[in-house]
């Protein structure tokens, strides 16, 4: 170690046991980023900020919730919303903030399908991306059995259940994950601890891992051109910055990350004052009651689409029992996006508008998501089943095309 | 030189070793710590008098075993006789843990069968799936039988009989 004479208690003294700016200019001022991008872009900024405020207003909620059945409820609908000063606006701005954050996510995704961010190279992107919306939905579902309302218990009842399904059963993993014969006060408290710390944590920890896994193959841009970094930024850092094809993350492209900020943080704090009741469901209002059953049981809008492939096949089919195909393709879609990369066969990187069948594609499962999600809150009878058997069929459908399509696009265009 | 390396390589896999015993038995203790409590299990007994229950034909009634939902249905005449239902003297009773089989919901009794309304599953007066996605009939719950009192938790054989009845 070479010795440092500075004092400590000197900028100077600091500046050199940490190498402060060293580390700035790694991470901000000469981290590059295409000028060619628009505003899906600042998605991830917009996201990080989101996460921040789930956090922020987690701590606040986390002072007066009580994690014991006898407790949860009362602590949430009487202590915080009513007693706490301003513990309903973190109530809500933490339920908005759990809600839109999906919707972010979601949209995140898309555009990562749509440019196709997601292979030759940017596959760990990817991979670390998913494994954050795993995670992330294994912190909602946790959350929302917290306030021990009607849909906490029976969302935990439903959920936890799949793991007693076919010959699962046997092995009591159902009671294990519960710590006891039916939902109880230790599986409230379990759950309470994985939403507050362990899931918080490894989310930390998988953003460090996402981003770490942005900086050497670098974001990808409107046109997916493969940009020399180092040619480019040398042209910026010498002044030649309109010739350039990059800009530095900060404060150029943050500056920009914090214009779409603004907009999105109006649309959240507006959904957050004057429209929070999407994410209050009425029915959670009423404490837990094993005994009773909600008429109709239905998740978060944000797995909507993959709970109605849970029940989307609603008969028995190829020598299979309806329950078991409904569970098999419920996994299927669970996992199916994290294999994207894999079962994307076209050799190029171009945007979903110059890869015409992977556009329609593209937009086709959009479309198919939404029914399913629509209908995935629609009480499963008559002709609303077969709407979600079809549309079930369909996400089938479209991923096992998947790699023919992205394939003949290839050779239209003479790549393959 | 070589005796060093073969020094380090067996330092190496002595700690490899002892590593992935205590590893594997902290896991088997973190696995433990989830398992349900010595009280919650010694709390999973619950008995049913089925003379005293005020059980009216036709219409079944609901108990509570491990938090889940039991129902007895004392059957009426124009239902079916079943080989699986609980027979005690002139009386025929259908006693199965109230829970949708395919994910946990507790279904409502409408007229002369259970009806799901979480996914539409439906079960007739045996408690066997009739329409919809459960995939097998009620779970019997293990009870003895003495006289008309019904242990729920313990294993006797009219409950085997009425699983074997189902299987």
């Amino acid at each position: 170690m070479a010795e440092i004479k500075e004092s400590f208690f000197s900028a100077e003294g600091l500046e050199k046991r940490l190498n402060g700016k060293k580390f700035w200019k790694v991470m901000m001022t000469e981290y590059w980023i295409p000028k060619d991008i628009n505003f899906l872009w600042a998605m991830g900024v917009v996201l990080a900020t989101t996460f921040a405020i789930l956090i922020v207003s987690g701590i606040f909620l986390l002072m007066y919730y009580k994690p014991d059945t006898a407790l949860a409820f009362d602590s949430v609908n009487y202590t915080i919303m009513q007693e706490v000063a301003y513990g309903w606006l973190f109530r809500h701005m933490h339920g908005v903030a759990a809600s839109v954050v999906f919707l972010i996510i979601y949209i995140h995704m898309f555009t990562g399908i749509y440019y196709g961010s997601y292979k030759k190279g940017r596959e760990m992107i990817w991979l670390s991306g998913m494994l954050l919306f795993v995670t992330f939905s294994a912190e909602g579902f946790s959350g929302y059995m917290l306030p021990w309302g009607q849909m906490s218990y029976w969302a935990a009842a439903v959920i936890t259940n799949l793991f007693a399904g076919g010959s699962l059963e046997a092995w009591g993993l159902v009671e294990w994950i519960r710590g006891g014969f039916a939902v109880n006060d230790a599986t409230l408290t379990r759950f309470f601890m994985l939403h507050v710390f362990l899931l918080p944590l490894v989310i930390i920890k998988l953003i460090v891992v996402h981003f770490y896994t942005l900086r050497i193959p670098h974001v990808n841009n409107q046109n997916s051109e493969d940009i020399d970094y180092d040619a480019e930024a040398e042209k910026y850092l010498a002044g030649n910055k309109k010739e350039s094809k990059v800009i530095p993350f900060w404060p150029v492209f943050l500056s920009k990350d914090f214009a779409v900020l603004g907009l999105f943080l109006i649309f959240y704090f507006y959904l957050v004052f004057f429209n929070y009741n999407f994410a209050m469901d009425p029915v959670n209002f009423d404490p837990a009651n094993p005994m009773k059953t909600p008429a109709h049981i239905y998740p978060e809008w944000y797995f909507l689409w993959s709970y109605e492939t849970l029940r989307g096949p609603f008969f028995d089919m190829f020598g299979m029992k309806a329950g078991d195909i409904g569970l098999i393709i419920f996994g299927l879609a669970q996992v199916i996006f994290v294999v994207f990369p894999f079962l994307d066969r076209d050799p190029d990187i171009l945007p979903a508008h110059k890869r015409p069948k992977f556009f329609i594609w593209f937009w086709i499962m959009i479309v198919d998501l939404l029914v399913l999600s629509v209908y995935g809150k629609l009480p499963p009878t008559g002709a609303n089943a077969w709407v979600g058997f079809y549309a079930t069929a369909l996400f089938l459908l479209l991923w096992a095309s998947l790699p023919f399509i992205t394939k003949s696009d290839a050779k239209a265009r003479g790549a393959l | 030189m070589s005796n060093n390396t073969n020094r380090r390589d067996f330092l190496g896999m002595s700690f490899a070793a002892v590593a992935a015993v205590g590893g594997a038995a902290a896991l088997v203790g973190m696995k433990q710590a989830w398992d349900p409590l010595p009280s919650v299990l010694a709390a999973g007994f619950t008995t049913i008098d089925l003379a005293n229950s005020d059980l009216v034909p036709g219409k079944p009634q609901t108990f509570t075993w491990r938090g889940k939902p039991i129902f007895v249905l004392l059957k009426n005449k124009e239902m079916e006789q079943f080989d699986g239902d609980l027979v005690i003297g002139d009386n025929r009773y259908t006693v199965t843990v109230g829970l949708c089989t395919h994910l946990g919901c507790i279904p409502a009794w409408k007229g002369d069968k259970w009806k799901c309304a979480c996914h539409g599953g439906e079960f007739n007066s045996n408690g066997q799936q009739i329409f919809g996605p459960p995939p097998k009939p009620f779970v019997i719950p293990p009870f003895s039988v003495n006289g008309t009192v019904l242990t729920l938790g313990e294993d006797g054989p009219e409950s085997k009989a009425m699983m074997t009845a189902r299987a």
